[in-house]
């Protein structure tokens, strides 16, 4: 009896919870769906309006900013591709470089090791001025690589493909010798296929990472065409009316559904090194 | 470190060179900028910059606005990782216990995680602004809530967007260091002491510092640099800079400012903050918890 008594607290308690992440983002939603006289003249919504399809096709389609030639569209395409590159980009260059760093012997590999985990202790916020001159000097503003690369300096990958690699088993690396495996082919053909579930924990956290950079974009692009969703928020909202509901709740679907999706390889991929 | 090695000369540049080389142009660079800015001060026509050691260090921090901006960070990042922990963890502890339907409260706990600061900033701008908000008008109603003038009032505004965008999060790694936790821990435990609540602040807890002790590390974090979107979307410092972290002070002193100077050594004094944390992370805590 008691313990059916504590699983109703229980489910009280989560489903608490779950209101206080849902509400929020219910009413934005709701409210997206009305049209402008309704929120001026009733405040926002918590039941749904039938403005849907006019409200979210304007937003994707009808030309904003200050040139009026950029649509939420091409900034979610621009999102992405920041996202996708830093995401593929970081992913890449840590599990090699952690590779380097458990399975080689060399006298450099400390000093590696120390100038790479440095990095953690300085994130991009720290670093934004002299960022920015550094890749205007290497004529890098409002390109695609600008916005990737210095957001790709990161060590977080690196630092969980080490703890995974060291708990690979010596004895899989001493049999892959004895049977003639080079260091190239123990990382292709061994190494690569087992972190797999770690490979994709590490893509889906950059991924989040690099779609929802604020700051960055903001003082990299001048130019329009480079904008992202996150970046662009504050500023193409000014000509905007109820539109901007929609903007919000289109700028977090990619990473929502990326999360709830891919969320058993997220969740097993950062705790498999415990 | 492995027992059993490669030795391969080129091979071993060339699995860490891509990384290095973006870690070199990215991220040192930029560091030795710091610190070429940081104690150096542009001359009054213009022409360049002289070398005026601890100069700006001390100018922006004897400003009043520094120590503002510091004590408010401090608050905030207190604020942020009680609240956030706590939710989350009692969050967590309950996921874990329900018998039905586990999974979609579980979903339905995690996807604010990949909201992105700067755009809980904009809703939570909807919830607290004059106009439409409606907590506003809930909070007006009971207190007079104005975050224009108040400050206390501004600090509320700030604390509940960034705790909501956090709680996730940690509800994420409480419930994942909860798993880890051995059945016949738990099992044996429950001989031993029929309470729910003294059970878990005996057992389970100690067993999760850890997870704990990492998730401080986490909110510590995010509260002092993710928050920079949340700030410049809500209050954007208002009332009167009161709502200034230090990372969005030196934000806007750089940029809006112009002030490279300053922003640099604004920028040094946070890494050396970060720096005796980390340092206060591995070599106290990490000795007095326990590990299963």
């Amino acid at each position: 009896m008691s313990r059916t008594i504590s699983q109703y607290l229980v489910h009280i308690i989560l489903i608490v919870g779950v209101l206080l992440m849902v509400v929020p983002i219910w009413i934005i939603f709701a409210s997206s769906t009305h049209d402008n006289g309704t929120i001026l003249s009733q405040g926002m919504q918590w039941g749904l309006g039938d403005q849907f399809i006019e409200n979210y096709d304007r937003v994707l389609n009808q030309k904003g900013g200050f040139s009026q030639e950029i649509t939420a569209s091409s900034m979610l395409i621009n999102s992405f591709i920041m996202a996708f590159g830093i995401a593929t980009l970081t992913v890449l260059t840590s599990l090699m470089s952690a590779y380097t760093i458990v399975y080689f012997r060399f006298k450099l590999a400390v000093p590696i090791f120390w100038i790479i985990f440095l990095t953690l202790l300085v994130p991009l916020e720290l670093r934004i001025m002299p960022s920015y001159q550094v890749v205007s000097n290497l004529g890098l503003v409002n390109t695609y690589t600008g916005l990737i690369l210095p957001l790709s300096a990161s060590a977080i990958a690196t630092f969980f493909f080490r703890q995974f690699y060291k708990s690979v088993p010596d004895e899989l690396l001493e049999a892959a010798k004895l049977d003639g495996a080079n260091s190239w082919k123990f990382f292709i053909d061994f190494l690569v296929p087992l972190s797999k579930t770690m490979i994709a924990a590490m893509f889906i956290f950059m991924f989040v990472y690099g779609y929802n950079q604020y700051l960055w974009p903001l003082i990299m692009t001048t130019d329009e065409k480079y904008w992202t969703v996150v970046m662009g928020m504050k500023t193409i909202f000014m000509s905007w009316g109820v539109e901007r509901f929609s903007y919000i709740i289109l700028s977090m679907i990619p990473p929502v559904l990326v999360v709830i999706f891919l969320q058993r390889w997220f969740i097993q991929g950062l705790f498999q090194t415990k | 470190m492995k027992k059993v090695q490669f030795s391969s000369y080129f091979t071993q540049y060339f699995f860490v060179a891509p990384q290095l080389a973006i870690i070199l142009i990215f991220l040192y660079l930029p560091i030795v900028q710091t610190f070429t800015d940081a104690f150096t001060t542009q001359d009054a026509f213009g022409f360049g910059r002289y070398f005026s050691g601890f100069d700006n260090f001390i100018f922006s921090m004897s400003d009043a606005t520094y120590l503002r901006a510091f004590k408010f960070t401090i608050i905030f990042i207190c604020v942020i990782t009680f609240f956030s922990c706590s939710i989350g963890l009692l969050l967590a502890v309950q996921a874990n216990n329900v018998i039905h339907g586990k999974s979609y409260y579980k979903t339905l706990l995690i996807w604010p995680y990949a909201i992105a600061p700067a755009v809980v900033g904009v809703t939570a701008n909807y919830f607290f602004s004059e106009r439409l908000g409606i907590l506003y008008s809930f909070f007006h109603n009971i207190w007079g809530f104005n975050w224009y003038d108040n400050i206390y009032d501004a600090y509320i505004y700030v604390f509940i967007a960034a705790t909501w965008k956090q709680i996730s999060a940690n509800f994420i790694f409480f419930l994942a260091g909860l798993q880890t936790i051995q059945k016949s821990i738990i099992e044996a435990s429950m001989i031993d002491c029929k309470s729910n609540f003294r059970r878990f602040w005996t057992i389970t807890f100690p067993l999760l510092m850890p997870t704990t002790f990492f998730l401080i590390i986490i909110n510590i974090t995010y509260a002092f640099f993710d928050t920079l979107g949340i700030i410049d979307t809500t209050t954007i410092g208002a009332p009167s800079g009161e709502t200034k972290t230090l990372v969005f002070k030196a934000y806007i002193d750089g940029f809006r400012g112009l002030d490279i100077g300053s922003a640099g050594a604004q920028s040094i004094i946070m890494m050396l903050i970060v720096l005796v944390i980390t340092v206060f992370q591995f070599r106290f805590i990490e000795g007095r918890i326990h590990y299963n």
